[in-house]
């Protein structure tokens, strides 16, 4: 349970490797903070010592975006060990390679990104359900807002999981759980090692602030930077000839 | 029986969540229908919802919402024996006519009787009276086995003051016996005095509090160097009828009679109104208006609820709500009651007026909060940043001197700071294994706080 300064007990991170994933649990580190759970493809790779979030206990279990059929299996076992959960960040994924074209790769990069996103987040919201609190964050990305010739498979998957994910949380109200949408820019993190950075970038220390701060404020949708919010806005209505002109 | 699914949440209006809201009498509350009600994740009484925290609260679980029930006087025994769904407000409208009182009132009239045994609430009159459990003659609790039994601290002390102070977490009270104080008047003779500072208010108080049946002082978080812990004490008693003549007042007017006002209702969807610039300057017009000694003669109400006579008055601190912390430390631990007060003024919040009090012996219930020392109450807007580590860090200092949080206010502290305040929480579980062996009742706070 959340507590009145809206600091959770529970954090569940999806995709427990992920650099913005750690950076928001760190942001939510506090001294009512018992349990961060990783959920990973391959625990025996996550190094628990060397990881840690205040006196938090670090539990690591196995989870494979790709593995639908497991994850209800999955969020059940994380129940089971720790208890209600008080906030999931649903931040697995792939970016694919750059000019990706390949119908297969790009099947995989949908079927983590997106297909992943659904059953995960729907088995997160019956548990949020169930419980009657909590919030599920979902990692979405401004890359789905308006798609780009350079990365728009990506940016297909960003934006199924961006629509599935506000339209979770308007199937959940009333329920007591919640979902937040986090739209990032380009996040310098091990994702994106050796890519050109695209303006307004910011690293995954800022990410786990803005969500930190937008979970304090109940906010439905948090864009980091926020400025990002009014550039996008106005990108979406950019004939498309200036549009392709900016993706360079 | 009315069931309907939908949000609570505390007074504060802070963390709320959905449960199963269940409308029941108490001939409702069968073995059969708890069982089903207990079904998902437990069960757990809600009075009036003015806990400030989680504890009336349960979310994917049940939450019982118990119709008032009687209210029978027996003046021979200056008694009551009333429903636990039954409010203060009601109870008062019931027995100050007919010249009794509550032997315990908290700052509203707003709570039920239930909640005032499940939280063993405290009033003005605690360092003279004790607290609410002190006067309960006996109780009927229904039990996770679906047995309602009587229970006295004669027949079975474990329960008795498993359950005072409880936080309703062993059954539900449905009606209780309580021994009430028997007035001439419904009004009060108060001593107001102004106090410059900290130090000077706690002399006045551990001097004077004795000659007093009521006394408590409103103290200004805001004010800092020589004003700090600035503060209003007000003193009294019931006033007698001879009280009345002496001062002149409502002459002719039944002695008796008691009608409540309510001036206004705080509407829904204010931003957080009670900014510092705002508190600054209330606290400032409130200590300024304050006599510097004065005796009066004051309703029930002008003494005991001022604050009732603001409808939903909680929402002044807007959508993100607001908390309220209460710790007490022992009489000896002034230097760390002031080293609070200063770090509060320092930290640059907004506490709108603070409440201190001086606490006479415990009641004897494992989780009662109440026990001999200086009880500090604050209210804090719960959006305002840094207000967590302000918090970590009264916490700290709190418990360095053996003190203790209230649960009824509780809402954001951890389960390490409830087990170091109560160190007869292990005896209050080992009653919870004994007579609720399947967690049948439960409740957020329980699960946040570990008290399950």
């Amino acid at each position: 349970m959340n507590n009145a300064v809206a600091q959770p007990q529970t954090v569940v991170v999806l995709g427990g490797t992920s650099d913005i994933g750690h950076a928001i649990v760190t942001e939510l580190v506090s001294p009512v903070l018992r349990n961060v759970v990783l959920a990973v493809r391959r625990p025996d790779d996550v190094d628990v010592a060397a990881l840690s979030f205040g006196d938090a206990e670090i539990v690591v279990v196995p989870f494979d975006a790709e593995v639908p059929s497991s994850h209800v299996g999955v969020i059940a076992d994380i129940v089971e060990r720790v208890g209600d959960i008080d906030v999931v960040i649903q931040a697995f994924g792939q970016l694919g390679s750059p000019g990706l074209v390949d119908p297969v790769e790009a099947a995989t990069l949908a079927q983590v990104n997106y297909v992943g996103a659904v059953s995960s987040g729907l088995a997160v919201a019956g548990q949020l359900r169930r419980q009657g609190h909590g919030t599920l964050v979902v990692l979405s990305s401004v890359a789905g807002v308006r798609t780009r010739a350079s990365n728009f498979v990506y940016g297909s998957t960003k934006a199924g999981q961006d629509a599935f994910a506000t339209g979770l949380g308007h199937s959940l109200a009333g329920s007591g759980a919640r979902v937040m949408t986090v739209r990032p820019g380009f996040v310098r993190s091990s994702m994106t090692t050796g890519m050109d950075e695209a303006p307004f970038s910011v690293d995954p220390v800022d990410v786990g602030a803005a969500v930190a701060g937008g979970l304090r404020r109940k906010r439905t949708v948090v864009w980091v930077p926020g400025i990002l919010r009014v550039v996008m806005e106005l990108l979406r209505f950019a004939p498309d000839a200036i549009w392709r002109r900016l993706d360079r | 029986m009315r069931t309907t699914s939908h949000e609570l949440s505390g007074w504060g209006r802070t963390s709320p969540s959905v449960a199963t809201v269940v409308d029941a009498s108490a001939g409702d509350l069968t073995a059969d229908t708890l069982e089903r009600l207990a079904s998902q994740r437990g069960v757990i009484v809600r009075g009036l919802g003015r806990a400030y925290g989680d504890p009336a609260q349960n979310g994917g679980g049940s939450v019982i919402r118990l119709a008032p029930g009687p209210i029978l006087l027996d003046p021979a025994s200056g008694t009551v024996r009333v429903g636990a769904g039954v409010s203060l407000d009601e109870l008062l409208r019931h027995i100050v006519p007919r010249g009794w009182f509550v032997p315990v009132s908290p700052g509203t009239r707003f709570v039920t009787v239930g909640g005032a045994i499940a939280s063993d609430i405290h009033g003005k009159n605690h360092h003279v009276d004790g607290s609410f459990g002190a006067h309960v003659d006996s109780f009927t609790l229904i039990t996770a086995d679906g047995l309602s039994r009587l229970v006295t601290p004669r027949d079975d002390a474990d329960l008795w003051w498993a359950t005072i102070g409880g936080m309703g977490l062993t059954g539900v009270v449905t009606e209780a016996t309580v021994r009430l104080l028997p007035i001439e008047t419904s009004r009060c003779v108060v001593d107001t005095e102004r106090v410059p500072n900290l130090d000077s208010l706690l002399d006045r108080m551990e001097s004077g509090d004795h000659r007093y049946r009521y006394s408590v002082a409103w103290v200004d978080l805001v004010a800092s160097g020589a004003s700090l812990g600035r503060s209003v004490l007000t003193r009294g008693d019931h006033a007698t009828l001879a009280d009345l003549d002496e001062h002149g007042a409502a002459g002719g007017d039944d002695p008796l009679a008691f009608g409540p006002p309510s001036l206004v209702v705080v509407p829904p969807g204010l931003p957080n109104l009670l900014s510092r610039v705002a508190v600054r300057a209330f606290n400032e017009v409130w200590y300024r208006k304050a006599p510097r000694s004065h005796r009066g003669i004051e309703s029930i109400t002008g003494f005991f609820h001022p604050l009732d006579m603001v409808g939903h008055w909680n929402r002044l601190y807007g959508r993100p709500g607001f908390l309220q912390y209460q710790f007490v430390v022992p009489f000896e631990a002034v230097d760390t009651l002031r080293s609070i007060v200063t770090a509060v003024s320092n930290s640059g919040h907004a506490s709108f007026l603070a409440v201190l009090k001086r606490f006479g012996p415990e009641s004897g219930g494992m989780l009662s909060f109440p026990t001999p020392g200086w009880t500090l109450t604050l209210d804090l807007p719960a959006a305002a940043p840094g207000l967590a580590q302000l918090l970590a860090d009264l916490d700290r200092r709190v418990l360095d001197v053996g003190g203790r949080h209230y649960l009824a206010k509780d809402a954001t502290t951890t389960p390490e700071v409830i087990r170091a305040g109560y160190p007869r929480l292990d005896e209050f579980l080992a009653v919870r294994r004994r007579v609720d062996p399947n967690g049948m009742w439960a409740s957020d706070q329980a699960r946040r706080l570990d008290l399950l």
